[in-house]
């Protein structure tokens, strides 16, 4: 069963700058330019051995926070997730880095 | 153990402080995390922070600042079956993301192999006719954090979920307008955000020709009577409705009809499934083919008892939820009581299709005071249950194993 509603639409009563659909209004929809800025994030990798290098290398193309998150993994996982950023999401990141992050990352201690 | 504020309790604590005016000044949270919550994540790590910094967005928990993945907190789920666009899940794989688009100067393409390539304003295709479906949109890896063993990837409980009503225009009709060619066999998605590095794979979906010509598959340009928050896919977003929300693709900026399968890294190997039922498998299980992700099964969440919580002795218990049947509607929720042995009926609420979330409610006897555990269970309409073991694989797709909520009784 597929509802299909050809003119009416559900009115949205809030004021906001965005168009909206008004229920009375058989007019085609209205639409108003997006300009956003985002949050940057400036958490950085704690210190320890590897620090510098995952620091310089992962952080052009995400932030750390998910990283962070992330399970007590092996290395075997951690090896194929940073050889995953490299080799298919092409990070451009040297072999001798490629260690010193995954040393760094299986090392990791869970944070709070 | 993190403790959450409410929001006056929050508002009043950063006004007394005077650093309210501070909070909104700086895009950037990290220096001001307003609050905080645990997932229940086994093992860790669980603490995540709940941030309003992102434009367009209320509440929500953050897993990751860039390029956003921003989880509905779950008690957003009990106050209806429509999730409110500012606490809708926020999911983007790269981190080039435009931050600026221009309703007049935007155009859909729509090319490949057609008779006739297509590129359409925003102001053509809301002239089309209008077509409205009320669709779960759900990540595929939605509550991968519960997965045991646990697996890598973007950690959610169960909010990388919502509903919406989607209005816009059938994918047919686009189709139709091109005029696709004899032998076409797939038509590929493309949105507006790209790779932060050069030649890493745009992400990109495909849908086979008929399953886009079904009349149900849509181009959206408004969710819940709005327009579409720029971080859910301003302007035009794709609806697949009952399959995972990879192919939703946000930002819709380009259709391609193709004359031989995809074969691109998003297709042929990224967002695989085991081919096997459920996509269920054992750790370290190994010899299965795989197949991409395509569409989801049954779940059901109660949204008034929270797990850990606790109720008063000597009255019945209101159970309340969300349920979806996955690609098709929900026939039955049930609950139990005693670990999966009785099953009783719950009421479902207002049919809003067969693809949107669906109330149930239900009531449990009065309990006598100590530990209780009520399971509900999603019946779908093409017979399909919820499964009672979580279900396991290494990417952490499609888990809908029956939910199991603990409370105390007191």
């Amino acid at each position: 069963m597929i509802r299909v509603h050809t003119v009416t639409l559900f009115a949205a009563l809030v004021l906001s700058p965005v168009a909206v659909l008004a229920a009375s209004d058989p007019e085609p929809m209205r639409f108003s330019s997006q300009e956003i800025e985002l949050p940057s994030s400036d958490r950085t990798f704690p210190d320890g051995p590897g620090a510098e290098a995952i620091n310089n290398n992962c952080l052009a193309c995400h932030s750390a926070g998910m990283v962070l998150t992330q399970p007590k993994l092996t290395k075997t996982q951690w090896t194929e997730t940073v050889n995953k950023m490299v080799k298919v999401y092409k990070a451009p990141v040297s072999q001798e880095d490629v260690g010193a992050i995954v040393e760094y990352l299986t090392h990791l201690k869970p944070q709070p | 153990m993190v403790e959450r504020l409410a929001s006056t309790d929050r508002r009043c604590f950063l006004k007394g402080l005077g650093v309210g005016v501070l909070v909104s000044a700086f895009p950037a949270f990290s220096a001001q995390a307003e609050s905080t919550l645990s997932l229940p994540l086994p093992g860790g790590p669980d603490g995540r922070e709940l941030t309003n910094a992102f434009p367009g967005k209320g509440q929500m928990i953050l897993q990751r600042t860039r390029p956003p993945l921003l989880e509905t907190p779950f008690e957003v789920f009990d106050e209806g079956v429509f999730t409110p666009n500012d606490r809708f899940y926020v999911r983007w794989h790269w981190a080039s993301i435009p931050t600026v688009v221009d309703a007049d100067a935007f155009r859909l393409k729509v090319h490949g192999h057609v008779e006739r390539a297509l590129s359409l304003s925003l102001t053509k295709i809301a002239a089309l006719p209008r077509f409205e479906i009320a669709a779960v949109n759900q990540c595929s890896g939605n509550s991968r954090g519960l997965f045991e063993p646990r697996v890598p990837g973007a950690q959610w409980a169960n909010g990388s979920m919502g509903n919406a009503r989607w209005t816009g225009v059938r994918l047919k009709d686009l189709l139709d307008k091109a005029g696709v060619k004899a032998g076409a066999v797939q038509v590929r998605f493309n949105g507006l955000d790209e790779p932060v590095v050069d030649d890493a794979p745009d992400f990109k979906k495909s849908l086979d020709l008929d399953h886009a010509r079904n009349g149900e598959v849509m181009i959206a340009y408004a969710m819940n009577g709005a327009q579409l928050p720029l971080l859910n896919g301003f302007p035009l977003r794709l609806v697949v409705p009952g399959w995972y929300s990879t192919y939703w693709v946000k930002m819709l900026s380009d259709i391609e009809v193709l004359d031989k399968p995809d074969e691109q890294f998003w297709m042929k190997t990224a967002y695989r499934i085991p081919d096997v039922p459920g996509a269920n498998i054992k750790p370290g299980e190994t010899g299965f083919k795989t197949v991409p992700i395509n569409r989801m099964v049954p779940r059901s969440f109660l949204t008034n008892l929270r797990d850990g919580g606790s109720v008063q002795a000597g009255s019945p218990v209101t159970l309340r939820g969300i349920a979806f049947g996955g690609n098709c509607g929900v026939k039955s929720v049930e609950f139990s009581g005693d670990g999966g042995t009785s099953w009783f009926p719950t009421e479902l609420g207002t049919d809003e299709g067969m693809y949107s979330f669906r109330r149930f409610t239900g009531s449990l006897p009065a309990l006598v005071a100590g530990s209780h555990a009520v399971m509900v269970r999603c019946t779908n309409m093409n017979g399909l249950v919820q499964p009672s073991e979580p279900v396991w694989n290494t990417n952490g797709f499609m888990q809908n194993g029956i939910e199991t909520v603990r409370f105390q009784v007191a």
